[in-house]
């Protein structure tokens, strides 16, 4: 099986760290993950805030950079929610049916790193261990776009030294929603400052989620309240060793 | 009297601000969406245990997408069922012939006021404020109705429209203004719920004995037999429906279904959406005329304003389908935190979001068109309103469509600053080694935000440290991870 890692664009730019730990993981795992390195980014942000003609030179980019491969693994539900439901809007918006073709056939083989590892490795404990209290904040498109489900919590629940604590109103939004944290920050902030609120309430050291972006929106609300609580992606928590 | 207007409203980011600095606002809204929320979860669970809630809301969108798909066939058995029920058929275009349409009623048969059941097409169409230019009072009988409308302020939720205001507030409303418009407050009136009724009871009754013209809008038409719905908790609807002798339904064209037994899965999946509750108290139906019962004059005017429009967008028709039950209101993080007024439109919240774009058309000129144009982005596309939804309306769907619709708008022209930067991130982000000349500046661009702007980040939020290469210049430096 050839496995691509699709690493995202803020992660390659701001958290190269979640993509060294899907790599390691994965290693761990015994899939030995390639990186095509012509990948940029996989069009959300022109998507979901209605640049569509701007998508579509990047839309072709993905699938070129991602053809061939028998799946996309990406430690993003949101990167990975854009590939699977809305690059064939763009690809059709294009009118280009090479286009069309491309994205039926890759987007169907693009992974959220959780769904990955349980339904294509079949594994929920990774070997991981990582002593500390955890809260784990489902991100939206993970959530609902994907319907990933509890596959973050199995596979958390299976860490050595880890203590999960339950978050209240989980599933509730953290409010950055793309360009929505910047053309409403206020209610962005509004939004992201209750689900700091309960964060802390739970006592967690760290919380955890599939979704960078989010974790920025947040661990940006967390550190300026001086919450002493650090935002950590999924992937690095399953990749981190005794 | 004038309820106000939405007319003129800023734009969802500036309305929104002013709504997030109210912390009684958001309380209140907190306690009543929660409320709502855990009750509809409870009879959803409930519906689960012995069938399945999944396959009636797609029997709920089935039926209202059947009637939407043969919509003219559909208006046009309506038409032919409520005129041979005795009723006579109306056709508007937009608002203004509505509303001259139920005026000439009004004034045909020489009255200076109506009583008016909830509806919200009416209030779409400013039948109150278009009656009051002519000399015709409308009185709101719906109790949250008629609070927004004696407090001179505007509804704010499709189905609660004074969820903003407390009890205490409503007292002091009821104390200065019920007594200006016909029987006053008593003066020892107290904010416990039920004296407030009472309160409100005797102030409408009033009202009720007195109307000679009543004026409604209606959940649901059947083309089949010709016969109007209207669902209520309080029967107040009832006594409009049937105390005239006068009866003017506006009645959106959407609302047309093809027949009686479509009205089986919609009855049962829209109290549940909406109060929470099985059933509603009062389901009534009328079909036209009935000689020596009700109103003997029956008046139906069928209303387009801008549906055909929506009917006519790929993406957007779905929006036709909803049943204004108001469950994305109540699920909805961004409504939650701004209220309905930051809207700007009857509609608010998630479905006020599409629709209003739908109905008005996106990119219109001033600063009405800025306001329309806002709706879309006013979501994080978060999809709990889809979750919801019994009539399975993909809103975040519609959003991103209804975006790309702003977008498009706007083009040729000079181009926004916002343009201009998704214009140059389709150059970089269509050519990995344009990206990775640009992330070895991350650092320097993350520095100059700090330091000058991205104001709207980090007047509230720190931005992340930069790390010291990004993933892909690693994975060349060690070959992967490899050496």
């Amino acid at each position: 099986m050839r496995v691509a890692l699709m690493v995202t664009c803020i992660n390659d730019a701001l958290y190269p760290g979640t993509g060294q730990a899907v790599v390691s993981l994965l290693r761990r795992l015994g899939v030995d993950v390639e990186f095509p390195e012509s990948q940029t980014c996989c069009a959300q942000p022109m998507v979901n805030t209605g640049y569509l003609d701007e998508a579509v030179p990047v839309v072709r980019n993905f699938v070129d950079a991602f053809a061939g491969y028998d799946a996309v693994v990406t430690p993003s539900g949101s990167c990975a929610g854009c590939a699977r439901h809305q690059h064939s809007i763009v690809a059709r918006r294009s009118g280009d049916a090479t286009l069309q073709s491309a994205v039926a056939e890759t987007s169907p083989k693009v992974y959220e790193l959780s769904e990955f590892l349980v339904d294509v490795l079949g594994v929920t404990d990774v070997g991981a261990y990582y002593p500390h209290t955890v809260a784990y904040h489902p991100t939206c498109h993970s959530l609902r776009m994907l319907g990933v489900g509890d596959r973050p919590l199995r596979l958390l629940e299976q860490v050595r030294g880890l203590t999960l604590v339950e978050l209240e109103g989980a599933d509730q939004c953290c409010g950055f929603g793309g360009t929505f944290a910047v053309k409403n920050a206020d209610t962005s902030v509004a939004m992201g400052s209750d689900k700091t609120r309960r964060v802390r309430d739970t006592g967690a050291e760290v919380l955890v989620a599939g979704d960078n972006s989010c974790l920025t929106h947040l661990g940006g609300l967390l550190t300026r309240e001086r919450a002493g609580v650090r935002t950590v992606h999924l992937a690095e928590i399953l990749a981190a060793t005794e | 009297m004038s309820g106000g207007t939405f007319v003129g409203m800023p734009a969802f980011p500036t309305a929104a601000r002013e709504a997030l600095g109210n912390a009684q606002l958001r309380h209140n809204l907190a306690h009543a969406t929660g409320t709502i929320r855990a009750k509809r979860q409870r009879l959803v669970d409930e519906v689960n245990e012995v069938s399945d809630w999944e396959e009636l809301r797609l029997a709920g969108a089935g039926v209202k997408e059947a009637a939407l798909r043969d919509l003219g066939t559909q208006l046009e058995l309506l038409e032919a069922s409520l005129t041979a029920n005795g009723a006579t058929v109306h056709w508007a275009n937009d608002a203004a012939e509505a509303n001259a349409i139920v005026a000439s009623i009004a004034k045909a048969h020489g009255v200076d006021e109506v009583v008016k059941v909830k509806s919200m097409v009416t209030q779409e169409i400013g039948l109150n404020e278009a009656l009051e230019a002519e000399g015709i009072a409308a009185w709101e009988t719906d109790l949250a109705e008629l609070i927004v409308q004696l407090g001179h302020d505007l509804p704010s939720h499709i189905l609660v429209p004074a969820i903003h205001r407390n009890r205490s507030e409503i007292r002091d409303i009821f104390l200065a203004e019920m007594g200006q418009v016909g029987r006053p407050a008593p003066d020892d009136l107290t904010d416990e719920p039920a004296v407030l009724a009472a309160a409100a009871r005797a102030h409408l009754r009033e009202k009720f004995l007195r109307a000679k013209v009543g004026v409604s809008g209606a959940n649901f038409a059947i083309a089949e037999t010709g016969t109007l719905v209207v669902v209520e908790s309080e029967g107040n609807g009832r006594m409009c429906l049937t105390l005239p002798e006068v009866l003017v339904s506006v009645v959106g064209i959407e609302k047309v279904v093809s027949t009686f037994a479509d009205l089986d899965p919609l009855l049962r999946l829209l109290p549940r959406s909406s109060t929470g509750e099985r059933m509603n108290p009062y389901t009534s139906t009328w079909s036209g005329v009935t000689p020596g019962d009700g109103p003997q004059e029956v008046h139906v005017v069928l209303l387009d304003n801008g549906r055909t429009n929506a009917l006519a967008d790929e993406v957007g028709r779905q929006a036709l389908r909803c049943i204004r039950c108001s469950a994305c209101l109540n699920v909805c993080p961004v409504y939650e935190r701004t209220g309905g007024h930051a809207y700007g439109s009857v509609y608010p919240g998630p479905i006020g979001a599409i629709l209003n774009p739908l109905l008005k058309g996106v990119g219109g000129p001033g600063p009405e068109g800025e306001q329309v144009d806002s709706l879309p982005y006013a979501s994080s596309l978060c999809g709990a309103c889809f979750e919801v939804c019994p009539v399975l309306i993909d809103i975040p769907s519609v959003l991103v469509d209804l975006r790309a619709q702003v977008v498009d708008a706007h083009r040729g022209g000079v181009p926004k600053v916002e343009a201009l930067a998704f214009k140059g991130a389709a150059v970089a982000l269509s050519d990995s080694r344009k990206l990775a000349f640009g992330e070895r500046f991350t650092r320097l661009g993350l520095r100059v935000a700090r330091r000058f702007g991205a104001a709207k980040w980090t007047s509230t939020r720190d931005l992340p440290p930069a790390p010291p290469e990004s993933f892909r210049a690693w994975w060349k430096r060690t070959d992967g991870g490899r050496s």
